[in-house]
């Protein structure tokens, strides 16, 4: 009666078999290793750029370990850090700005476990060393910067209509435009609620006149935030390319924020000057009437006049440009390097969308032969990159941008445009960051918890259970292996409350057999058979064990719920482990007792420890 | 080996009213200490910035004050942490520097007093952040707490879902109170912590309950008292062994386990003293005084059960009347 059926040891073993499998990645170590990735989502990423990467090596002589493709990208270990770096080196100039270049560790396993799927376990931050940042997207600023944007709008709709109004202002995120007189207003809020339909129109008078006010509705303002965060996480994306790191972490969370992790990065404070950075690109007109010489040159030396502001263009010489803004970033929808078919100098070659196509086609219409200025907006400081006269009238949308110094720039200005700003100002309401020496420090702290307790429980069970307390110690091994197995198939993160995690499913997984072993002795000090004693036993032991995991399943899952970080990965690990700690408790126990002491036909005695019958 | 060699149930309830005082005393006590000198929270819930640094010499808490006072951040503390090498740095909200700036500005002062400091680790939170944290955790122990009650009252009875909470809700708050105590710093994994405990010590009173239970219908001529005096009996040796073998791997985490782990290891510690004690000597006696008897536990197990010990022929509860 204490035998499985066929099938069920075969499970058991299956399952064994599996989890030694997954386990074992995490036993071969790491080697130093680049990884090459498109630095453009535009860009392909196929076998032809892994023959590349091979081509480089094979060229340059460089030994490599192994290289690959997998999903992300390229990767190419090698035996020691001056290969890597001198690898990384000849690729960053070979490959060219398509790529991005990183330093990277990969686990030394063989390519079949590889093929599998099998990888070791995936290291938080705080074991791995590296920064995380929880950054909060200000959603108030990006509801300014789209209310601005319908101060211009509804100046040149106005106009275009020849509609009088006095004036255009705007209070936070609501649009207020004053009227002389009824009419006026009545014909301008028929034209606005055509052309805008996600504002809500407000009339009001003020004094004398009245006064149309324009708000975003909910619906509007959260496709402003949507597109907001969504931006933003791209522009982090991009930047994050720039800086190099292997494996990057950028995700939303919540309505307005993000968060991003960036393993091994050791420079915050570069981290944090790039992730932070706020380009933005501006279209004004030049102010063509100041150009007399008492007024240039006071604008050399940063005074401007009314109405204007003065800035440097690459030349160093100062420019006047109106305050007014014609066209901002945010109009982009697109933007790629070029070459002007004429004079061969390089370009950047911009897409409005339709909105910015319009604005831009009367401009150039009522300012043919002014000059337009082109200004580029960085951590404060503005400069003119180029200020060419309006030929013409430009429509479509496509504009071409001149006086590139070479194709290099036209390229970096064109990402900078693409995906360059930001759409809010953004935050940093978090940051931890572990050092390298940390991490490792952090791990051994963890095993030696795991390990030595594990070692402690081993005797003990042991001791007191004899063979029952072998079977017991034997069952949580495998439990162990099974939760690491879990948890590198998974690639969920493992932090240091991970690590303790495990070491606490291990002390609490212990239960089950000590339920199970009580019980048997219980039964034989009834007087059962040692046979039925152990039926009964794990039979009657098994509601208990249920229950009770049930209640700790409980907390793990609340803990997932409301927990952020570290506590997320505390209860990952901790669910995962009561999971498996029911399968090896339970079913592998019994499998081995089974084992042990099912074929025996006369079996008088259970070395279970000594029982004091009553 | 067997440790226990018990001929006769011990009479566990009958120490109830003696039990009952020395939870109310201990209670009562956290409270007060919980009251009046409140919880250390750290950054996690407070906001602020915590900087662990190392010098390859023994560190000079000295300069390192004097290197944060230079940037004028008179209320950050500086004290040693683990060995002489190692530095802790706590820096309070500060309303006009964002908490990512606030560290590069004390990183480069200390670098600048000197130049073999490392900066180890950096937490800094945010103020809103760390509200937000704080009002999760509180969410995070409803929950849990509010999952146990409705599985024990489904699996059991309602009696045993609210004795098993507030024993379980008692030991939270002797954690809490040992924690206020010993001013010992409340933080995230502290949290987790006692979460798990509380998952961990309702096992406690399951094991307890469902022996209740089983004697309920095994003991027919039994008292209540006797019952639960018996479930408790036969359940302690389990009790003990496996809560001796969890507490020694909380113990080599306390060893081994390094600054990090150390008060979220203490605080299992204590949760899993207090949860043997609670779980048997607390929940049983408030289940009792609840009112569980043979007819409200067995009367709605039997269908569930009936099926599978359809052997079991059983008697009506009225038949024990």
């Amino acid at each position: 009666m204490n035998r499985y059926p066929m099938w069920k040891n075969i499970l058991v073993a299956i399952v064994i078999l599996i989890g030694l499998l997954y386990t074992i990645p995490n036993f071969f170590g790491e080697s130093p290793a680049v990884q090459i990735t498109p630095a453009k989502s535009t860009t392909k990423l196929d076998s032809a750029l892994l023959g590349q990467v091979e081509a480089i090596f094979k060229q340059e002589k460089i030994a490599y370990d192994s290289v690959y493709l997998d999903e992300r990208g390229v990767k190419a270990s090698f035996a020691n850090t001056d290969t890597q770096i001198k690898a990384k080196d000849l690729l960053e100039t070979g490959l060219g700005k398509n790529y991005t270049v990183a330093l990277n560790l990969l686990s030394r396993s063989p390519s079949w476990l590889r093929s599998i799927g099998a990888k070791p376990m995936y290291l938080g931050l705080d074991l791995r060393g590296g920064v995380h940042f929880l950054m909060q997207v200000d959603m108030k600023a990006a509801l300014n910067k789209a209310a601005e944007r319908f101060v211009g709008d509804f100046r040149i709709a106005l106009r275009k209509e020849r509609i009088s109004y006095v004036g255009v202002t705007r209070e936070g995120e609501v649009v207020k435009i004053n009227f002389n007189n009824e009419a006026e207003l009545v014909k301008a809020k028929a034209i606005i609620s055509k052309e805008y339909p996600n504002l809500t129109l407000t009339e009001s008078t003020s004094g004398e006149e009245k006064v149309l006010a324009a708000s975003l509705n909910l619906v509007e303002q959260k496709t402003i935030q949507d597109f907001a965060i969504k931006q933003n996480i791209q522009t982090l994306h991009n930047r994050i390319n720039e800086l190099g790191v292997a494996e990057p972490i950028i995700q939303q969370q919540g309505a307005d924020r993000v968060v991003v992790q960036l393993p091994g990065v050791q420079d915050t404070a570069k981290a944090k000057e790039i992730l932070g950075r706020t380009a933005t690109l501006e279209i004004r007109l030049v102010d063509e009437e100041k150009t007399d010489a008492a007024t240039m040159e006071k604008a050399e030396q940063g005074q401007a006049p009314l109405g204007d502001d003065v800035f440097k263009d690459r030349d160093g010489r100062a420019i006047l440009v109106k305050k007014s803004v014609v066209l901002t970033g945010d109009y982009i929808t697109d933007a790629g390097p070029g070459v002007d078919s004429q004079s061969g100098r390089s370009t950047v070659n911009v897409a409005l969308d339709a909105r910015g196509a319009r604005i831009f086609k009367e401009v150039t219409r009522e300012n043919v032969g002014k000059r337009m200025a082109i200004l580029l907006i960085e951590k404060g400081s503005t400069e003119v990159i180029t200020a060419p006269t309006i030929n013409e009238e430009i429509g479509g949308g496509r504009v071409q941008i001149s006086g590139m110094a070479n194709t290099q720039e036209a390229t970096d200005i064109s990402l900078l445009l693409r995906a360059g700003a930001l759409a809010a100002p953004m935050d940093i309401i978090e940051e931890r960051t572990v050092g390298p020496s940390m991490g490792e420090a952090n791990i051994k702290r963890g095993i030696h918890s795991t390990l030595w307790g594990f070692a402690a429980i081993a005797v003990m069970m042991m001791f007191y259970y004899m063979i029952f307390g072998a079977v017991s110690v034997l069952a949580l091994a495998i439990n162990l292996l099974l939760l690491v197995a879990i948890l590198s198939m998974l690639q969920a993160t493992l932090t240091l409350p991970g690590l303790a995690a495990i070491a606490l499913a291990l002390g609490m997984a212990i239960d089950a057999n000590v339920l199970i072993n009580e019980r048997i002795r219980e039964e034989l000090r009834n007087g059962n058979t040692p046979q039925a004693s152990i039926h009964a036993g794990y039979e009657r032991a098994w509601d208990t064990i249920l229950d009770s995991n049930v209640t700790t399943l409980i907390a793990g899952l609340a803990l997932f719920m409301f927990g952020t970080g570290p506590i997320k990965g505390f209860a990952v690990v901790h669910v995962l482990g009561i999971l498996t700690s029911m399968f090896s408790a339970v079913l592998v126990s019994r499998a081995i007792v089974n084992m042990i002491y099912g074929y025996r036909r006369k079996l008088t005695k259970l070395s279970i420890g000594q029982i004091y019958k009553a | 080996m067997e440790l226990f060699r018990i001929k006769n149930d011990i009479p566990f309830m009958s120490y109830g009213r003696l039990t009952t005082a020395i939870s109310l005393v201990t209670f009562i006590l956290a409270i007060f200490f919980l009251a009046t000198r409140g919880l250390n929270f750290g950054v996690d819930f407070t906001g602020g910035t915590v900087m662990e640094v190392n010098y390859p010499q023994a560190a000079n808490l000295e300069n390192v004050r004097k290197a944060v006072d230079s940037i004028g951040l008179k209320e950050a503390t500086v004290q040693n942490f683990g060995s002489s090498h190692d530095v802790l740095i706590r820096l309070p909200v500060k309303a006009d520097l964002s908490v990512s700036q606030l560290s590069e500005q004390v990183k480069a002062a200390l670098v600048a007093a000197d130049p073999t400091a490392e900066v180890r680790r950096v937490e800094a939170v945010g103020a809103q952040v760390g509200d937000e944290l704080y009002e999760n955790g509180g969410l995070a122990l409803f929950f849990v707490s509010l999952g146990i009650v409705l599985y024990l009252w489904l699996r059991f009875e309602w009696r045993f879902a609210v004795a098993a909470i507030i024993a379980n809700m008692h030991d939270v708050v002797i954690i809490l109170g040992f924690f206020a105590f010993f001013q010992w710093e409340f933080n995230l994994t502290v949290l987790a912590a006692i979460l798990a405990v509380l998952g961990y010590s309702v096992n406690e009173s399951v094991v307890v309950f469902d022996r209740v239970r089983e004697n309920f219908r095994k003991m027919r001529k039994a008292s209540v008292v006797q019952v639960i005096d018996n479930a408790i009996t036969r359940t302690m040796s389990r009790t003990i062994i496996t809560h001796t073998m969890t507490q020694t791997m909380v113990g080599s985490m306390l060893l081994f386990g390094g600054e990090v782990l150390h008060n979220f290891a203490l605080a299992l510690t204590i949760g899993i003293l207090f949860g043997i004690y609670s779980s048997v000597l607390v929940a049983c006696p408030i289940a009792m005084w609840l009112g569980v008897n043979r007819a409200n536990l067995i009367g709605d197990v039997e269908k569930k059960e009936g099926e599978k010990e359809a052997k079991v022929v059983e008697p009506h509860p009225s038949d024990f009347a």
